[in-house]
């Protein structure tokens, strides 16, 4: 306490992890990956009147600059693969957001011929948000949720085999 | 129905065509496999029909009736403003039709739906593959006895790189892009 004492007015402490993990969550950018309706709503959601932009999440047009993959819409057999794909191109440490109920299970079209039932088939997801399509204000939900769960990451101490905490 | 085609057709007497009738005011002709091409070359060029756009290839399955499948021309002529309709029967056991791709370019991804669909076989289309569906889907989803709950195994890389190869294959030789 006397050291916190004698520390000036502008200087804050925190710890390292937390402070990583501030950063991370306060630029989380976010892989375009419209695939269905969706991505109507995941567009309104970075529009101004939503504006996911504050929370520090901006759209990329690319894998390589992306750290969370928000998968919007219907996932067809034939996209299974390359949405696979495109998660490896993305550098580490990467989310996903799996948004609707067509990526979290197949929705509707479960049983349709074409249809993959669920994105965690594929890929690890990280947050499922509900809703067909969910409104602008559930994705900023789940993008919230994820930036809860990024917050309690540990990278000074790596614990093994442990990969992520999972969400309290 | 414009009778003036009617007239039309029934001077060139053509070769192979089975029955024509009416079906909520159109004109359907149905017309016999070996005759199609002729026949579509003669709409095409004949100025009486002119017709210089077909809109769609589709078929239909009808279980238990043979042939199993029709398949359906959808013709239209920008010029004159009327429309056919021609069915050629394709049988369950070889399912052939002779392509109109020579005919009408715009046959090409037309018929390459159809084969997807059904699992029609158009002869001397020059590249019938699958258009919507991946290479490794088992079965042609519109046929009537593709089960309803069928599921579809979920493609892996190495199911994918045989077909890459020979797409790359494909790509490096000389034929790629040109047309027939």
């Amino acid at each position: 306490m006397s050291l916190l004492n004698t520390m000036p007015e502008f200087m804050v402490t925190t710890k390292v992890d937390e402070m990583l993990n501030w950063t991370r969550k306060s630029s989380l950018w976010y892989m375009l990956f419209g695939l269905a309706c969706c991505a109507i709503e995941m567009m309104q959601t970075g529009g101004p009147r939503s504006d996911l932009d504050r929370f520090g999440a901006v759209p990329r047009a690319t894998p390589r600059q992306s750290d969370l993959m928000i998968v919007a819409g219907t996932l067809t057999l034939k996209m299974a693969l390359r949405t696979k794909v495109l998660y490896e191109q993305m550098p580490d440490p990467k989310y996903v957001i799996s948004m609707g109920s067509c990526s979290n299970c197949g929705g509707l079209f479960q049983l349709a011929y074409s249809v993959c039932d669920g994105v965690d088939k594929v890929i690890p997801v990280d947050v499922y948000v509900p809703g067909c399509p969910p409104r602008p204000e559930a994705l900023t939900e789940g993008l919230l949720k994820l930036q809860e769960k990024m917050m309690q990451e540990k990278w000074l101490v790596r614990s093994t085999g442990e990969s992520r905490p999972a969400l309290a | 129905m414009s009778q003036s085609l009617v007239t039309a057709l029934a001077s060139q007497a053509l070769e192979g065509i089975v029955e024509v009738a009416e079906s909520r005011g159109e004109l359907v002709v149905r017309v016999l496999p070996v005759a199609l091409v002729e026949v579509c070359t003669t709409l095409r060029d004949d100025p009486a029909f002119a017709f210089d756009f077909l809109m769609d290839v589709t078929a239909v399955d009808y279980p238990g009736r043979e042939p199993r499948f029709e398949v359906v021309y959808h013709l239209y002529s920008l010029k004159l403003n009327h429309r056919v309709r021609l069915k050629v029967g394709a049988s369950e056991a070889s399912p052939h039709v002779p392509s109109v791709t020579p005919v009408w370019r715009g046959a090409n991804w037309l018929e390459r739906e159809t084969y997807d669909m059904y699992g029609i076989q158009f002869d001397g289309h020059p590249d019938l593959r699958r258009i919507y569906l991946y290479e490794e889907f088992e079965g042609h989803p519109l046929r009537k006895d593709y089960p309803k709950e069928k599921r579809q195994p979920l493609v892996t890389r190495a199911d994918v790189e045989p077909a890459q190869q020979r797409r790359q294959r494909e790509r490096d030789s000389e034929r790629y892009g040109r047309w027939q």
